[in-house]
């Protein structure tokens, strides 16, 4: 296992290598000149030469990009484009803890009623609570969210008046639960669909059908032999979750006018704020990656069973 | 005695029905998956044949019954600028049909399982060149792959595009949306490919080590002929299945990124920019069809892929039953 780590760890590098390269090439693809939008017009063709060579900008493609990696490794991501005189890192730092504190609440919530649930009713298969819970959770998971936060909007907001309709005030302000209930849906209904698989695929072992023939209880089968194992491969799916959490959260942010990372980058990205978009995917792939890896770890660590070569 | 012949012959016909022949036969007993395919072919139908089956321009604007709810001459209402909703949804459906076909067959199946195919049979370098491209797109959130590409693609793509207009006797490609197309395909293939190269690569690293395919190699079969003829249809099953669940997620990709207006441009309809128009508040209080209908639609062409794949996958894939 520690060679499966330490090959793993040697081969971070150079993914983040290969990933910062792509974005950063991608970004000088697109045509839009930077300075140009700065300038807005009162474009010269003087002031843009000076400004362009102020920023680097006139330099080799890759001297500005290694460049670019160097300073970013010390932390340093440059000066935003579009808010001049702003350190990308003094502007997104704020936004990023705003978007995590609304994931993590966000993955509370479904980890905290989706795995209960899934493995409930993994034990009722064959009852019409599976089926039924299983069609819900697929209709949770196929509406789109720009769908879902009108409707719990007008009911929570218009109609019992229990929260204010947009803003954010942090996780002790009441503005928390819109956000949090559209994503824990989503994110739930996987959760509980993935637990209750393996649930099933726990319950169909020859060691369960051991444990109730040598005459252990109901509960000590459920929750020593049962739930244990079918908690192992959740760990995995966890941070592969993340992904599909952190697009929906983007868009309710945007929706609910949280000032998170969601409609900050679109912007950016609009504005072709360069730094701005360089230092979101390179901060945001390293948490993805480290987030997987340390997944895949802790999975070896919980269940010995499993040998990575 | 000569009943009980006939009644042989039947049982040998029904043992020489093949797997997916069987498949089919067991998925026409599910009453859900026969739903979603009735539900999926009639949202097809309806945008494939928008041109013909919408009863309004889709641009065509009038401005006597603004913001009017569904009447008959406007099944589903009208909009803010007085175009019909329903014109403007099975236009919206079509765009998502071509966009999210055109990803599949060129990302999903041709570039996915081409090189899942190649990766597990030849193994060594190809198999960790797949592998470590994979995971450099593997490891990229979604959102900032779909998003930066489709930004930053799109006007290098127009710029293309009018040159070729400009430069030969060919017109209208900017108009027809060919650009939004190429890019948002794209986009959505950055992310699908992986998916079905990692999961036909384990399929042909199993069926590798079995024999018929080490006799295959034995008689001298042409390697082409042992990936296409032996190996491919061998790992057809779990192909299926992953293409019709990610179809559905592919479908909510594109609404997505139109919704950020990364995708499909107006005035062309879009589902995703009408959710974006009309996903307030206001609007679903005063004129609930305009969020109703996307939505609902929306809603229908994902959850039936995703019915159907769960379906497929208990047919298809037993063990997991």
């Amino acid at each position: 296992m520690g060679a499966y780590i330490t090959r793993r760890l040697l081969w971070l590098p150079f993914l983040l290598f290969a990933i910062s390269l792509i974005t950063f090439l991608l970004g000088r693809i697109a045509p839009g000149d930077p300075v140009e939008i700065m300038l807005g017009n009162r474009y010269d063709v003087k002031v843009a030469a000076n400004l362009r060579e102020q920023l680097g900008l006139d330099r080799p493609m890759l001297v500005q990009y290694g460049d670019y990696m160097w300073k970013a490794i010390q932390g340093d991501f440059g000066e935003s484009l579009r808010f001049r005189g702003r350190a990308v890192g003094e502007l997104l730092g704020p936004k990023m803890w705003v978007s995590f504190q609304v994931n993590l609440m966000a993955m509370i919530a479904s980890v905290s009623v989706g795995l209960p649930l899934g493995f409930f009713i993994a034990r009722r298969q064959g009852r019409w609570q599976d089926p039924f819970t299983v069609v819900i959770s697929l209709i949770l998971m196929s509406i789109p969210i720009m769908v879902t936060i009108p409707f719990i909007l007008l009911a929570m907001c218009r109609w019992w008046d229990l929260v204010p309709c947009s803003g954010w005030g942090g996780i002790w302000d009441a503005r928390i639960i819109v956000p949090t209930i559209t994503l824990g849906l989503f994110g739930f209904a996987g959760l509980m669909r993935l637990m209750r698989a393996s649930t099933l695929d726990v319950m169909g072992q020859d060691f369960i059908r051991t444990a109730y023939a040598k005459g252990l209880s109901r509960y000590t089968v459920d929750y020593r032999h049962i739930l244990k194992n079918a908690l192992i491969p959740i760990v995995t799916v966890l941070s592969l979750s993340l992904d599909g959490m952190l697009t929906t959260s983007f868009v309710a942010e945007r929706i609910l006018g949280i000032p998170g990372m969601g409609d900050f980058v679109i912007q950016s990205i609009f504005n072709r704020d360069y730094p701005v978009i360089m230092a979101v995917t390179l901060v945001g792939s390293t948490a993805f990656v480290l987030a997987n890896l340390f997944a895949d770890i802790a999975y070896t660590i919980i269940d010995p069973r499993i040998r990575y070569r | 005695m000569k009943s009980s012949a006939m009644d042989l012959k039947i049982e040998i016909g029904q043992q020489r029905q093949g797997h997916l022949a069987r498949a089919v036969s067991r998925l026409a007993r599910k009453k859900v998956a026969i739903v979603s395919i009735a539900l999926l072919l009639t949202l097809y139908a309806g945008g494939i044949f928008a041109p013909w089956v919408s009863p309004y321009d889709y641009s065509y604007q009038d401005y006597s019954v603004i913001r009017n709810p569904p009447s008959l001459e406007h099944l589903a209402g009208t909009d803010r600028a007085g175009r019909d909703v329903l014109t403007r949804l099975l236009w919206g459906i079509q765009n998502t049909i071509i966009l999210t076909f055109i990803a599949m067959i060129t990302g999903g199946l041709f570039i996915g399982v081409t090189l899942g195919l190649l990766a597990g049979y030849f193994g060594g370098k190809v198999d960790v060149m797949v592998n470590r491209i994979g995971e450099i797109f593997a490891s990229l959130p979604t959102f900032f792959l779909m998003v930066i590409i489709a930004a930053t693609l799109r006007p290098r793509v127009l710029e293309m595009v009018r040159w070729i207009e400009d430069n030969t006797v060919i017109h209208g490609l900017v108009q027809s949306g060919v650009v939004d197309y190429f890019v948002i395909s794209l986009a959505l293939v950055s992310f699908t490919w992986f998916g079905m190269a990692r999961l036909v690569r384990g399929q042909v690293l199993y069926l590798k080590t079995t024999e018929f395919i080490q006799s295959a190699q034995a008689i001298g079969a042409t390697t082409p002929r042992i990936l296409f003829h032996h190996l491919l249809p061998n790992a057809i099953s779990p192909i299926i299945v992953l293409v019709s669940m990610s179809m559905g997620t592919m479908a909510g990709s594109e609404i997505l990124l139109s919704w950020l207006g990364l995708g499909i441009q107006p005035p062309r309809p879009s589902l995703g920019r009408m959710l974006l128009e009309s996903g307030n508040i206001g609007t679903l209080q005063n004129e609930p069809w305009m969020l109703l209908a996307p939505g609902l639609i929306a809603l229908l062409l994902i959850l039936s892929w995703n019915l159907l794949g769960d379906a497929l996958n208990d047919v298809l894939n037993p063990r997991t039953r």
